[in-house]
């Protein structure tokens, strides 16, 4: 049976890993091979590295940070940021990812995505959409490189980088980037039902229960957070854990797996039991090896 | 024997080699990436990785004339062979990905597309979990609920004998092939975690290759 994808959608500004709050405001967590050393061991199901300062100094990525990232990374890459033409996404594939991220490219010139896909194969292509919202609320593509919100439909152009060639949509609500409030389902609904490819939801995580409800309402078998997972120990098993307990269908193949463990109002797992933690401190637990 | 042992991953120019090498260098395997005769013929297993379009990987193949070097290393010489995702497709004998294509011809076996009637996304991306079939090669330490990572549009259809492991995505497909020494996987066993690299650790146990 297909598990639920818990991704990690890192933001790196300047070579570093950022929090974004709103697309505006942005604060240092560390260095991306550090961070991916850590979500790969903590179970994450796919890391999607987003370099926001390629397009803006009109560069493409940097291809020897994908490489040394890459080596610690024994799940799903995706790299997104500065691609513009199909060899820089062939480079950066060499380097270690092993799918692309297109945004402003596509929006510019969205007949990339069909050479993408016809040289890379459209499993490799992933298309980000950004989403923000016009004066009368409706919502609509937000061009981040020229700060602006775009004229299209979200729906429209969905389905258009379908057509093209797009294996999956990463689908990020601008507003709620960093909010902490919830994915916004009825925007990622809107888009899952009109495709027949997955769409990833981001922007919004603050709590396990936001992924169990964007994966309901939402109707998408992904989800991706960021800022969610970068200040606690052990944050993706613990939310894998919590869905778990829902009934979620979740990937745990880590040591550690918080089973048994209570959850408190925030989604935080709690401690065992003493009992529980007397009669584990006698037993035997040595690290796994593969 | 085999402690000077090395595995060759075949480079034919298409794919992610990268994400294959550092799996290997991380379960501590003597590995070279390659598609110089040589290198392949001092090797002791083969992996052919693949991410890409199913023709343009045979012809790059079929240019680097490693096509027939790689039918002659597992027949003649017996090497053990791991095809992974387009490297498993390739395995077989004709691919209906954008056309017609030849493949290697190693396992008798056709590749199709995802039939649309599984009224399931394609491609299938994602963590799934395999039925297990033939268990001593491949998947000797891992378990029942141990998911891979899959990202595919076609498929490849084979006789059931040579089926080592199957997916449920909207009904039943190919995970894993075995004929012999010749085994494939739709799924990307670098990419599966530590699933994954319980999966290679099985295959080069299985023949005698330590790391």
């Amino acid at each position: 049976m297909q598990t639920r994808r818990i991704n990690a959608c890192l933001i790196i500004k300047d070579g570093w890993v950022v929090q974004s709050i709103g697309f505006r405001r942005y604060l240092p967590v560390g260095r991306p091979e550090v961070t991916v050393e850590f979500l790969n061991a903590w179970g994450i199901d796919e890391i999607i590295l987003l370099d926001i300062s390629a397009t803006a100094q009109g560069r493409a990525p940097d291809f020897d940070l994908v490489s040394r990232v890459s080596r610690h990374c024994f799940v799903p890459l995706a790299v997104g940021g500065g691609l513009a033409t199909v060899e820089d996404m062939r480079r950066v594939i060499r380097s270690g990812a092993d799918k692309v991220v297109v945004n402003t490219a596509a929006l510019r010139h969205p007949e990339l995505i069909t050479e993408a896909a016809r040289v890379l194969g459209n499993q490799c292509v992933v298309v980000a959409i950004d989403v923000g919202h016009d004066e009368a609320g409706t919502a609509r593509v937000y061009s981040h490189a020229d700060r602006r919100i775009d004229s299209r439909s979200v729906v429209d152009y969905a389905r258009e980088v379908e057509r093209r060639g797009a294996g999956e949509i990463l689908l990020t609500s601008v507003d709620r980037d960093g909010a902490k409030t919830g994915f916004d389902t009825a925007l990622v609904r809107s888009v899952a039902d009109a495709v027949n490819i997955e769409v990833i939801a981001v922007g919004g995580a603050g709590h396990p229960a936001h992924f169990e409800a964007v994966f309901q309402e939402g109707h998408v078998n992904a989800a991706a957070a960021g800022n969610f997972f970068h200040f606690s120990e052990h944050s993706v098993i613990a939310t894998k854990q919590y869905l778990r307990t829902r009934g979620v269908d979740v990937r745990i193949d880590t040591q550690a797996s918080y089973a048994g463990a209570p959850f408190d109002a925030l989604g935080r797992a709690g401690k065992l039991p003493d009992a529980e933690l007397y009669h584990r401190q006698f037993s035997y637990h040595p690290e796994e090896r593969i | 024997m085999h402690s000077n042992s090395r595995i060759a991953i075949i480079d034919y120019g298409v794919g992610n080699h990268q994400s294959v090498a550092n799996a290997l260098a991380f379960l501590g395997y003597r590995f070279v990436i390659t598609h110089q005769r040589s290198e392949i013929e001092a090797a002791s297993a083969l992996v052919l990785p693949g991410v890409g379009a199913f023709g343009e990987a045979m012809d790059r193949i079929r240019g680097l004339g490693i096509a027939s070097l790689l039918t002659e290393q597992v027949h003649q010489r017996r090497k053990p062979l791991l095809g992974i995702c387009l490297g498993m497709q390739l395995l077989a004998d004709t691919s209906a990905e954008n056309g017609c294509h030849q493949g290697l011809g190693l396992i008798p076996a056709q590749v199709v597309p995802i039939p649309p009637q599984h009224r399931m996304k394609v491609p299938q991306v994602g963590w799934n979990t395999v039925q297990v079939h033939r268990r001593d090669v491949l998947f000797s330490k891992t378990t029942d609920t141990s998911a891979f990572y899959f990202d595919h549009s076609l498929h490849l259809v084979c006789a059931p004998e040579f089926v080592a492991a199957t997916v449920s995505y909207g009904g039943d497909l190919v995970a894993a092939v075995q004929r012999d020494h010749v085994l494939g996987v739709q799924f990307h066993p670098e990419k599966s975690h530590n699933s994954g690299l319980k999966l290679f650790r099985s295959f080069f146990s299985h023949y005698g290759i330590s790391g």
